[in-house]
């Protein structure tokens, strides 16, 4: 606290005075300047200009009587539900299988984080070619080991959306794996050596100690993962496409669609849709983020 | 106690083998086929009987359609990730130092809408964006996604860098106001020397974010010296009969240099989202 007061002691006796006449004032206005201008001309006006299309009524009438919308809209719920908990459940149990002291678990790390260091781009479509029905590495394997046809994987609606999922978590688990080890690393070691001493089994020093440690980054992380997941764009489009037959949408990919086919307002309005949850979650989040090292301690 | 230890190894590896297949089959894949060729990518195998380099050749030399500006758009890639990096850099580093040392009135709600465009997913932006990029008549220019990366680095850059800012000393700027020093000379010869690391990884970021990005690019750009090797790749997907093992290689080349520079840089990646993270 008093090392945030104390910075620039000097401001106090001056600040009676215009701001254009004291140069650290002066200066401080001028260097927000560029973020300013971008943050107007790339945030603020398609911003306004989005909210402005989105006031038309006739748009979400339209929006609801589209059925790849209900579908999408159903689809991001359970695209939301399924990843975001299952990829926090993995990257917990691999947090604590990376803490392992082994050396050869440290190589192990190293390869496991290629997906987070790797653009996504080639790797989706890596596993597009992997799922093909006819000459995919997945079901010629299964034809020459079982004699079994393997199922059309991008060509049925749940089969597509259960690999969009798989890839949005491929993807994404080796960050919030990493995030939650550096929390597991900040707690104290003694605390379990202590624990072993009185003999607590595996889970309850995780009940009694790792958890209780690392609940509010995990809470910060998923509330973060939402947010993102929400937005992505990626795994899903250039998967399945949002096919067969727009069947595997979410928000994301169906405002693009929209906006592809010169639907703009049907885009805008898509989105909007999806503001009462998002909003709530991004102002939760610019209240966490925005404290500063001197508030936390 | 030697017994729990090797049962204990024993579990490791139990866990380790799944999660190393689930980790590298799809990577694997990736670099298998863009060895194989045509047969052997069509048979489904884990190897393919005659690896060749064919492929690799074949995107050098530009010696496909899908290819014919193979270059020109690694070229694109490679400016618009720099200038991005530059630019969020520059535009960053300003605000930051505004922000955390000057204490400009008015800097904390700077930061906070700048963190509430970082938070808002960048795929339900591009919709108004690509709308804002026609008004300004952009669309189809380089410089339609080198301003819209940079409006989505710029938050993250602004927000790591106040963070790093806020822990440098207040006594170092006192010592030098008092030496009757200028802002700018402050910020020239106190600031950035201290910030250096930072930034460097800031400038990182914000260059892989850009070479990354595909939804963007494929939205702005359209012609084909224009678009950057992302869009180019997801092009591939436009017919049936693609060839997959080109495509491949194509994608090879283009996820390495972003994978070294990931493995170089990953102790900053990492210590910019968690020194805030963890704390809370």
């Amino acid at each position: 606290m008093t090392a945030a007061t104390a910075t620039f002691s000097p401001v106090p006796q001056i600040a009676t005075r215009a701001w254009h006449s004291d140069p650290m004032k002066l200066w401080g206005v001028l260097m927000l300047v560029p973020y300013g201008l971008v943050f107007l001309i790339l945030v603020t006006y398609p911003v306004l200009y989005g909210i402005y299309i989105g006031l038309k009524p006739q748009s979400y009438v339209e929006l609801f009587r589209d059925p790849a919308f209900t579908i999408a809209a159903w689809n991001t719920v359970l695209f939301l539900l399924i990843a975001v908990n299952l990829k926090f459940l993995l990257a917990l149990a691999l947090s604590g299988f990376f803490m392992a002291q082994r050396a050869w678990i440290k190589v192990v790390l190293v390869l496991f984080l290629l997906p987070w260091a790797m653009p996504s781009i080639p790797t989706i479509l890596s596993v597009r070619f992997l799922l093909n029905p006819e000459w995919g590495l997945i079901n010629a394997q299964l034809f020459k080991w079982f004699q079994i046809d393997g199922p059309n994987w991008l060509n049925d609606p749940t089969l597509a959306f259960g690999s969009a999922i798989f890839m949005h978590i491929w993807k994404s688990l080796p960050f919030w794996t990493l995030i939650l080890i550096t929390g597991r690393m900040a707690i104290a070691k003694d605390l379990y050596e202590a624990a072993d001493v009185d003999g607590a089994s595996r889970w309850q020093q995780f009940r009694y100690i790792t958890w209780p440690s690392l609940a509010a980054l995990y809470v910060t992380s998923t509330i973060l993962s939402i947010i993102w997941t929400l937005g992505d764009f990626n795994s899903v489009y250039l998967l399945t496409g949002g096919g067969p037959g727009d069947r595997t949408h979410v928000l994301a990919t169906l405002g693009i669609r929209y906006l592809r086919i010169d639907k703009l307002d049907l885009g805008i309005a898509a989105i909007i849709t999806a503001m009462p949850f998002v909003l709530p979650l991004v102002f939760v989040m610019v209240k966490r983020l925005s404290r500063g090292p001197q508030d936390e301690a | 106690m030697n017994s729990r230890r090797i049962w204990e190894d024993v579990r490791l590896v139990l866990v380790a083998i799944p999660v190393l297949l689930w980790t590298l089959v799809p990577i694997y894949h990736l670099f298998v086929l863009s060895i194989s060729n045509e047969k052997a990518m069509l048979a489904g195998r884990f190897w393919p009987d005659e690896p060749t380099l064919q492929n690799y050749r074949i995107v050098f030399n530009q010696q496909h359609y899908y290819l014919n500006n193979f270059w020109l758009q690694m070229f694109n890639s490679f400016l618009v990730a720099t200038a991005v990096g530059a630019i969020t850099l520059f535009v960053a580093t300003l605000a930051a130092f505004s922000i955390s040392r000057l204490r400009t009135p008015g800097g904390r709600t700077i930061m906070n809408l700048a963190l509430a465009t970082y938070l808002i997913p960048a795929a339900f932006l591009a919709v108004p964006m690509y709308k804002a990029m026609g008004t300004y008549g952009l669309l189809n220019s380089k410089w339609a996604l080198i301003l819209a990366m940079v409006a989505l680095a710029s938050p993250y850059a602004i927000w790591v860098l106040k963070q790093a800012s806020d822990k440098l000393p207040a006594e170092l700027d006192e010592a030098a106001v008092i030496d009757g020093a200028s802002p700018l000379q402050i910020f020239r010869l106190v600031y950035l020397p201290l910030m250096a690391p930072s930034m460097v990884a800031i400038g990182v970021y914000a260059l892989l974010l850009a070479w990354n990005e595909y939804l963007y690019a494929f939205l702005l750009l359209s012609s084909e010296r224009e678009i950057t090797l992302a869009v180019a790749l997801g092009q591939f997907l436009g017919a049936d009969d693609s060839p997959w093992n080109i495509l491949m290689a194509t994608g090879m080349i283009y996820a390495l240099p972003p994978m070294a520079i990931y493995y170089i840089f990953r102790k900053y990646m990492v210590s910019g989202l968690t020194a805030g993270a963890v704390k809370s």
